[in-house]
Formats: structure tokens, C-alpha cells, sequence
């Protein structure tokens, strides 16, 4: 188990050498001259020039592509060429509200999704199973954002129950400005967690240990959670996984859908103002997150799977 | 209609494919409605320029933030522009995006997962090594991060489609060749002496087709949800012409104006995506049984 573990965080580290070398090349050596996409079309050849110079694109490319990796470790991404502040002060304020959104919708996705799912496994091709099944292909199909424009449509502008915009003072008006937007996210991952464990329980429900468990006498919700759900627990450590990264990406729209601080937010203003270095810093931050959440799953899989833990 | 193919399975022949998928998508009425949103949604993006009411461009101050009306049917925007006739247009690019994309990348990926699993050796470690980093990552992250050095703009949005989907199919078609691979027929092909690319032309790419195909019809949900996406980030199709996406970019910045472009382009992107999910998992349950659930 030990050695799975080393052997899993040393394998992190070409990644994130490889993830940003791919960011590098695609910032680098795409199409497209940096100082244009930077200042615009009318900027003047001397302008252009200074930004090269300031950002230190008239280096040798080996030497662009060092500075790049060792400013990236140690998260020195310069100052915003919009309003000078530095870029990892920007990505520090808004990453809390990032992460507060993304835990905030899986856990709530899990707590509808879940139960959900059982409730459709225990009842197959009946009601709950059909309710199940038209949950997840809206689910599937409704954007995001569209689910949270009608959602701040109805509760926030109607209804009047949740701030429109903003991300919250202290922890209570926190949870307040988070919870719509968490809401939103959380319906789609548990359109797709509740589909996930009713396959998975269904799978399960039909081995021979869940007959023995109720020869024993065991009772039913026993015999569903005990022995059914645990070792559903598998896949849907899997899908738990994906969901955070679904919900990661998700969060960039509906930050804009609720207009709410965080790094999707940072970054899209970011296009929009062609602010090269908090555009280069949000988007190495997100490819980290990323690698950090599938290594966290790989870690997770050493509790929930016993032949992992063994070997 | 995220499940994923189990490449190993699609390899039997599969003699009565099309007959199989008629009957899969008859058999069942939700398929069945599923096809005439999709032939619906067609029509009206060919169709556009002559059943649109009104020019999808055309601002008017007298007419700003209509209710629908017999004029103006989802009422109009904060420029006075009529929603209906720029739904109408929107869906062009939902449906050029939805289809060139998946194309473009099942192209690019199968390549790649080809010569990857058929060569193996230097050219497989880096080929498979970028795609499972690549796949790490949700595909509208990917385009996100894409699109941001990019920008938008017609090519680099089908650009940034075409490389969140590449991995996917490259994945699949490296598997599928693997497993061909190990067929007898192809080691006869060798023995024969027919040349590499004849090999992998003619024995080894017609059989790896059906997964391919099969994610292909399930992407094009993906790729009209994801340009949607793109558009309403404005880093997708650029204003002022139309996109589902970028309507509802425009309705949030007036919702004390008018809530109608907003419902009006998200049902429309939700029922054609949900329409394409359905016909991709009968696709899928004709030509791939085994990977349905």
C-alpha cells in the first residue's frame, strides 16, 4: 500500500511537467504572436516590442521554456498588465470561492444523487426507476448555465430568497451566496451519481453474497447499505471523482451566471482583457487542480478497494 | 451516454448494422422523438434564411425587450432584436459545430490511437502518455484552457473542439487496434506481404469503425452543449451573430429587461442535445450492444 502510494505521488511529477510543457507549447508556439493577442491590433511595433521585452518572449525559447516551469513551481506569475496587482494575490483571493462552489455542489450532489439512485435500484423498471431515468437525460442535456440563469430568475429576482450577485461576507452569507450556484451544479452531477449507483447497486444486488445476507435474515436496508452499497462503493469512487472535475469546470460558467468572484471568473475577464499573465497563471492553476484531483482519487481507491491496500 | 465502449468488445462482425439500428431506433417512442427534433432542428439551420421573420441582426430602439407578440414570437432583446429569427440562425452553428467537430476529431484521434496501437514501441508511450493526461481532464475545462490562448472566432472554436474530443477516439481506436491486432487475419495479411498501410487501410481501420462511429454520434451532443458553452463565456462564437450560447450571455446581461431569449435558447439547446443523446445511445445499442446498459 505504501509503495502504491509513493509510487502514485511520484508519478505526479513528470505530469506536471508534462502538463506544463503543454501549456507552454500551446502559449508559445501556436499561431498567433503573444504581444498582438496581448495589446490588440493597433498597438505600435515599439509597444509590441516592450512587451516582449517586459515578458521576456525575446529569449532563446529553451530559456522562455525554463523560466516558464520554475516561475510556474513556485507560483510566481508577475502582475496583471491590466491593473498591476499581482497575479497570484488575484488567484489566491479568488481560488477559496472556487473550491468553497466545487465541494459545496459535489457534496450536495451526492446527497440527492445517492440516495436517489438506490431509491431507482431497489425499484427497477418501476416508478422511482422511470423518475430516475427522466432525471438523468435532463440532466444530461440542460447547460449549466442555463439551469442557473432560471434558477436566479425565479429564486434570486422573483422570489427574492438568495443575493444575485457576489460572493458572500463571514461563513453564514457565504453559504447563502453559495447555495443557488452549488444547487445548479449539484442537479447535473446528480443526474449523472444517481445513474451511476443505480447501475452499480443493480450490478451488485444480483451477486450471491446479497442472497446469502438475506437467507441470514438480514434486513432489507441491511442488506441494501451493508452489503450492497459498499461494494457499489468502487465505481462510485470513480464517478465521485469525475464529478469534482466536471464541477471544477462548471464552476467557470456559473461564477459568470451568478457573477460570483472566482478563478473562472479571473480567467474568462482575463480573455476578455487579454491579460497575458493572469490568462497564463489561471490556466497552469486549473491544470493543477486537475493533476491534484486525479491524484487524490488514486489515493482515495487505497481505502475503498481492499486488493489495492494488499498489494 | 457518457458510458464508456469497451473496445475489446466491438470486434465481431456486424453484418446487419443499419437494419439493427432501425429497429433499435423504432422500437422505442422517446427515439422516435428524438428523430424528428433533430430532423426539425436540421431543416430549420438549412432552412434559415427563409423561414426567419426577421433579420437576426437588425436592431430597432422602438422595440427594445418585447414580450412575445404575433410580430415578434419569443419577443425581442435589449437592441430590439428579434429572438426568434436569432434562434433561427443560432442553430446554424449549433449544427455545423455539432457535426464538423466530432468529425474532424474522430479523424485526428482514430490516426493517432492507430498508429499508436499498431506501431507501438517510442511513438506509443508519448502518444498514450499525452492522451491519458489529456483525458484527465473534462472536456469543456480542456476547451476553456484552449480557448483562452486561442480566443474565439469560427476556427478556433472548431479548432478547440476538434482537440477536447481528439483524445477520446484516440484512446478507443489505440484499444481496438491492440485487439485487432491479435486477429488471425491480420497476421495472414503479413504473411502475404501486403504493405503496412494496406494493412492498416483495409483490415485494420474497417474494423475498428463501429466504436469509432459510435462515439461520434454520442460527441455530437457533447460538442453542440460545449460550443453552447464556449458562446456564453465569450470565448466561443463572437457577437453580434447569433449562437445559443451567446443569447444567453446577452439575456443575463439583461434580465430587468427580458427573460425570454434566455428560456428560449436554453429549451432549444437542451431538447436538441437531448435529442442527439437519445439517437447517440440507440446508435450505440445498435451497433455496440454489449456496452449498454
Amino acid at each position: 500500500m505504501t509503495r502504491y502510494i509513493v509510487v502514485r505521488l511520484l508519478d505526479a511529477i513528470p505530469t506536471v511537467l508534462l502538463v506544463l510543457t503543454l501549456v507552454f507549447v500551446a502559449m508559445r508556439i501556436l499561431p498567433g504572436d503573444p504581444a498582438v493577442a496581448a495589446l490588440g491590433d493597433f498597438a505600435t511595433p515599439e509597444q509590441r516590442e516592450a512587451f516582449r521585452e517586459k515578458m521576456g518572449l525575446n529569449a532563446p525559447l529553451w530559456q522562455q521554456y525554463l523560466t516558464f516551469v520554475v516561475s510556474s513551481l513556485t507560483l510566481d506569475f508577475g502582475v496583471s498588465m491590466m491593473n498591476g496587482r499581482d497575479v497570484l494575490g488575484l488567484i489566491a483571493y479568488n481560488l477559496p470561492y472556487t473550491i468553497e462552489l466545487t465541494i459545496a455542489s459535489v457534496l450536495l450532489g451526492v446527497v440527492i444523487g445517492v440516495p436517489f439512485g438506490v431509491w431507482a435500484a431497489t425499484n427497477p423498471n418501476r416508478a422511482p426507476d422511470s423518475a430516475m431515468r427522466g432525471f438523468s437525460l435532463i440532466g444530461y442535456a440542460v447547460p449549466d448555465f442555463y439551469l442557473g440563469a432560471l434558477l436566479l430568475i425565479v429564486f434570486s429576482l422573483n422570489l427574492g430568497w438568495f443575493p444575485i450577485n457576489g460572493g458572500g461576507e463571514g461563513f453564514l452569507d457565504r453559504m447563502h451566496h453559495v447555495f443557488l450556484p452549488a444547487l445548479t451544479l449539484a442537479f447535473i452531477k446528480a443526474a449523472f451519481l444517481g445513474r451511476l449507483t443505480r447501475t452499480a447497486l443493480l450490478e451488485v444486488m444480483g451477486r450471491d453474497y446479497i442472497r446469502t445476507a438475506r437467507a441470514k435474515g438480514a434486513r432489507e436496508p441491511r442488506v441494501i447499505y451493508r452489503h450492497g452499497l459498499r461494494n457499489a462503493l468502487l465505481p462510485l469512487t470513480t464517478g465521485l471523482g469525475l464529478t469534482t472535475l466536471t464541477a471544477l469546470s462548471g464552476s467557470v460558467a456559473i461564477e459568470l451566471v451568478f457573477n460570483r468572484p472566482g478563478l473562472g471568473k479571473l480567467l474568462i475577464s482575463a480573455i476578455a482583457e487579454r491579460d497575458y499573465a493572469v490568462i497564463q497563471g489561471g490556466i497552469v492553476v486549473f491544470a493543477l487542480f486537475v493533476v491534484a484531483i486525479n491524484l487524490a482519487m488514486d489515493l482515495v481507491y487505497v481505502l475503498v478497494d481492499p486488493r489495492i491496500r494488499v498489494s | 451516454m457518457t458510458a464508456s465502449i469497451d473496445p475489446a468488445l466491438q470486434l465481431r462482425p456486424q453484418p446487419s448494422a443499419f437494419t439493427t439500428l432501425r429497429r433499435v431506433i423504432l422500437d422505442r417512442p422517446a427515439t422516435i422523438f428524438a428523430l424528428i427534433i433533430v430532423i426539425l432542428f436540421v431543416l430549420v439551420a438549412v432552412l434559415a434564411p427563409w423561414i426567419a421573420p426577421h433579420d437576426p441582426l437588425a436592431q430597432s430602439i422602438l422595440d427594445v425587450n418585447k414580450p412575445p407578440s404575433a410580430v415578434h414570437p419569443v419577443g425581442t432583446d435589449q437592441f430590439g432584436r428579434d429572438v426568434l429569427s436569432r434562434l433561427i440562425y443560432g442553430s446554424r452553428n449549433s449544427l455545423i459545430f455539432g457535426f464538423v467537430s466530432p468529425v474532424l476529431a474522430a479523424i485526428l484521434g482514430t490516426s493517432l490511437g492507430v498508429i499508436a496501437g499498431y506501431f507501438g514501441g517510442i511513438a506509443d508511450r508519448i502518444i498514450s502518455r499525452v492522451i491519458d493526461l489529456l483525458l484527465a481532464f473534462p472536456e469543456l475545462l480542456l476547451a476553456i484552457l484552449i480557448a483562452a490562448v486561442l480566443g474565439g472566432g469560427f476556427w478556433n472554436v472548431v479548432a478547440v473542439l476538434t482537440v477536447a474530443f481528439t483524445p477520446g477516439f484516440a484512446r478507443v481506436a489505440r484499444a481496438s487496434t491492440l485487439a485487432v491486432k491479435q486477429e488471425p487475419y491480420i497476421e495472414a495479411a503479413v504473411a502475404v506481404g501486403l504493405r503496412t498501410p494496406m494493412i492498416i487501410l483495409r483490415h485494420v481501420v474497417p474494423n475498428i469503425a463501429a466504436p469509432i462511429v459510435v462515439l461520434t454520434t454520442l460527441w455530437i451532443a457533447s460538442a453542440i452543449r460545449l460550443e453552447a458553452s464556449l458562446s456564453f463565456l465569450g470565448i466561443g462564437t463572437q457577437p453580434p451573430n447569433p449562437s445559443w450560447g451567446n443569447i444567453i450571455r446577452d439575456g443575463l446581461n439583461n434580465l430587468f429587461g427580458s427573460p425570454w431569449p434566455i428560456i428560449g435558447a436554453g429549451t432549444l439547446i437542451t431538447l436538441v442535445v437531448l435529442a442527439f443523446n437519445l439517437i447517440g445511445d440507440a446508435v450505440r445499442d445498435a451497433l455496440d450492444p454489449e456496452a449498454s446498459r
